[in-house]
């Protein structure tokens, strides 16, 4: 009956199983008793492997490397025309091929700076309530919910900016101009208020890419936050704090690193967003520093409203304005990287 | 109320408390628990008292005494007048060391629902303005090339543009996951001097403009190769959005597996290639699948990589190796900015289809993954105990007889 079951072989093959022979005798300490040195030899599939590893690794660093060196080759020609007025020069114009960023990086920075404004508040206060006060049934929901939030495609944030977010912002923009612009002066409109002069403006671009940038900062900052060590809040309760002051001297302290990458990170992110600018705002080539003021434009908005254009001219144009926001994003983000492993808290979440 | 009071039990006061005297602390009374979270009556009454008393405040003064109107205006007064309140309450009950405790913790819990209020909003308002386009089923089985202004909505669809996504997001799939997933081993399990630098680059490529990987392939595809936009040019640029995305959320999930188990592995005698094909592996399989999936989440929702590299055409394009192919974020791109209302009532469906192929591909990454590592389905749980089952009849007390394991099989019954 059940001998002869193949299920007995599958028993016996089992490892390790209480019916083996227990191991001999222990051997009594001698006194050259010291821990061997375990040399481990590597086979030739080993050795394989891991070049493979290796090779996967440093594809990436290829990759990065191939994206600057063939926008460097496409971007030299406009270099070398321009020199370095490129960086500075006001005009972008086809017909006389004198292409220059001096005003589209500043007014992409300011819808950055925007965006960061409104998200950082935001996001983390958003990452505290759901590390520290959301009750324990809600927080995975909550998780989820940052989660969607950032993968939400970005032209649905756009629709949602252009037809819903426009219409209702213009009453809020008309009103800060009229009372708080003549004591902040980038709050300002020239001009007669108009509606249309509140429309396509960098604050309402600003807005809808604070919504994007906020799931990021709050994903990273909870994650920071929900590591502050159990002993110092117990220590920080045990002083007689109340849980924001708790808050206060232990969590934000632990996790100032991360939330300093995390805000470097959501930047980087700010400014490479290119849908949501190209479809909101009116391109505009001076500094438009009054943001409720209709126009702007930002590197990306830029190349995503010319590339079609075809002189090769106006191509190298376009690739060395992407390499200036290429190398510009990668030194914040590889800035923030480095911020956030230095961090008290970074240190021991990254390895 | 007094300072020493509040300093005896300080976060949460849930009965009044009397001033106790110092000689003989626990003999009297019993320990008060504190708990941070309790919802207490009195924390209640004065929430509630305090939204009542704003509301109607508000209502009065914004909207009846003074000449100002607007939604959003007044639920800002409303809000800010709320605090007051709340802030003046707490000052009663709780001393004034409460005062900041509670506005903080109102302050974050409205932040936490205000987001929670916009995904919904987003979500609901896409819904809400595509409904009449979803509405038609031959939206979901044309192309779009009858759908002009001057046709209705019973013309044209999306379907090319589904297509298009999927074999896009294919691609980029085929050749990211590899890829990202040898890069995320060799940080796990080879290390060493070069991981560091890996680590931050990709960490830098993660948040990397969208618009640069499509024009990278632009200059590479396009300028040097000499290529046209195809769909085949869209995918590589979705791969080199995913290649970051996977690696580094495939590493998190490798880190997870025990070391235990890679010893446990080793000290059997297997090989390094060995261990991580059989045992790494398999135990973060289930949070490799989350990182996959939600990489595909995330390349089928990319409007610019592919807005420069796949071309915008109306028709069916099954083949990505030649000729342009539509994708759904470029159909809504580039459909939006059409004046024609009708057109926007287009991209708004195609949008709601966008984010339910979001949203399918994320529910699978949950249901799929958001186990531990070694954490066992309840299949592959059956199967450990029916193969211990037959382990323990057959091998472990092969000289008992039957009729005692019948007995004892009916006990357990």
């Amino acid at each position: 009956m059940a001998d002869t079951t193949p299920t007995e072989l599958l028993g016996l093959a089992g490892p390790g199983g209480p019916t083996d022979p227990p191991a001999g005798p222990e051997q009594a300490p001698g006194p050259d008793d010291v821990p061997r040195v375990i040399s481990v030899r590597q086979t030739a599939a080993d050795r394989a492997f891991r070049a493979v590893l290796r090779g996967g690794g440093l594809a990436v660093f290829g990759i990065t490397g191939l994206i600057g060196a063939f926008l460097i080759a496409k971007a030299w020609s406009t270099y070398s025309r321009v020199g370095w007025s490129f960086l500075t020069a006001f005009n972008w114009r086809v017909g006389s091929a004198r292409f220059g960023i001096g005003s589209v990086l500043p007014n992409g920075i300011l819808i950055a700076v925007i965006a960061l404004v409104i998200a950082v508040p935001c996001a983390v206060v958003a990452a505290l309530f759901i590390s520290e006060y959301a009750p324990v049934a809600l927080r995975r929901p909550l998780i989820s919910l940052i989660d969607l939030m950032a993968a939400i495609p970005s032209i649905v944030y756009a629709l949602w900016g252009v037809f819903f977010l426009q219409p209702e912002v213009i009453g809020l923009a008309r009103w800060l101009s009229v009372h708080v612009g003549p004591v902040f002066p980038p709050f300002k409109v020239i001009g007669p208020g108009t509606e249309i002069i509140f429309t396509a403006s960098p604050f309402l671009a600003g807005l809808v890419v604070s919504l994007m940038v906020i799931p990021i900062v709050t994903s990273i900052c909870r994650e920071v936050f929900s590591q502050a060590p159990q002993g110092e809040r117990e220590a920080a309760y045990a002083l007689g704090a109340s849980r924001w002051a708790m808050i206060r001297t232990v969590v934000l302290p632990y996790g100032r690193g991360g939330m300093i990458g995390a805000i470097m990170l959501g930047f980087g992110r700010a400014m490479g967003e290119t849908i949501v600018v190209s479809l909101i705002i009116s391109p505009l080539y001076s500094v438009n520093w009054h943001v409720l003021h209709t126009g702007g434009m930002s590197i990306p908005g830029l190349i995503a409203l010319y590339y079609n254009e075809s002189t090769p001219e106006m191509i190298s144009a376009l690739m060395a304005a992407g390499l200036v926001l290429f190398a510009f994003t990668l030194a914040v983000n590889a800035a923030a990287g480095v911020i956030i492993s230095r961090a008290r808290s970074g240190a021991q979440t990254a390895d | 109320m007094t300072d020493t009071s509040i300093a005896a039990s300080p976060t949460e006061i849930t009965t009044p408390v009397h001033p106790v005297p110092p000689e003989q602390p626990g003999e009297t009374e019993p320990e008060l628990r504190i708990r941070h979270r309790a919802v207490t009556l009195d924390g209640l009454c004065a929430l509630l008292g305090s939204v009542i008393a704003a509301f109607g405040l508000t209502w009065l003064v914004y909207e009846r005494i003074f000449p100002t109107s607007g939604a959003l205006g007044f639920w800002v007064v409303a809000f800010l007048v709320f605090l007051l309140f709340y802030a003046a309450v707490a000052a009663l009950v709780w001393g004034p060391r409460g005062v900041a405790d509670r506005l903080a913790g109102a302050v974050m819990a409205f932040v936490g629902l205000f987001i929670v209020f916009v995904v919904v909003d987003q979500v609901a308002y896409t819904v809400y303005r595509g409904h009449a386009a979803l509405g038609h089923l031959n939206f979901f089985t044309q192309n779009a090339v009858n759908a002009t202004e001057l046709t209705g909505l019973d013309q044209g669809g999306v379907w090319h543009a589904v297509v298009g996504s999927l074999e896009q997001m294919g691609i980029a799939t085929a050749i990211a996951v590899p890829l990202g997933v040898l890069a995320a081993l060799f940080l796990v399990e080879v290390g060493g001097a070069m991981a560091r630098p890996v680590r931050s680059l990709i960490e830098a490529m993660t948040s990397l403009p969208e618009i640069i990987a499509g024009l990278f392939i632009y200059a590479v595809i396009l300028l040097n190769i000499g290529l046209h936009q195809s769909g085949l040019a869209a995918g590589l640029a979705l791969t080199i959005m995913m290649i970051p995305f996977v690696a580094r959320s495939s590493e998190v999930m490798l880190k997870l597996v025990p070391n235990t188990l890679r010893e446990a592995s080793y000290a059997l005698g297997a090989s390094q290639w060995r261990t991580v094909w059989t045992v790494v592996l398999p135990t973060a399989r289930s949070g490799l699948t989350t990182a996959v999936v939600l990489g595909m989440a995330r390349a089928i929702g990319e409007t610019a990589p592919v807005l420069l590299t796949s071309g915008f055409t109306a028709y069916m394009n099954t083949n990505p190796t030649s000729g342009w192919q539509t994708s759904l974020p470029l159909y809504i791109y580039e459909t939006v900015k059409e004046p024609a209302n009708i057109d926007h009532e287009r991209a708004f469906g195609a949008a709601v289809v966008l984010m339910v192929l979001v949203l399918v591909l994320f529910t699978l990454a949950r249901v799929l993954g958001g186990k531990a590592p070694g954490e066992l389905t309840r299949r592959q749980r059956r199967r450990v105990a029916r193969d211990r089952l037959a382990y323990e009849t057959t091998t472990r007390n092969p000289g008992r007889s039957a009729a005692a394991q019948e007995g004892e099989a009916n006990e357990s019954a």
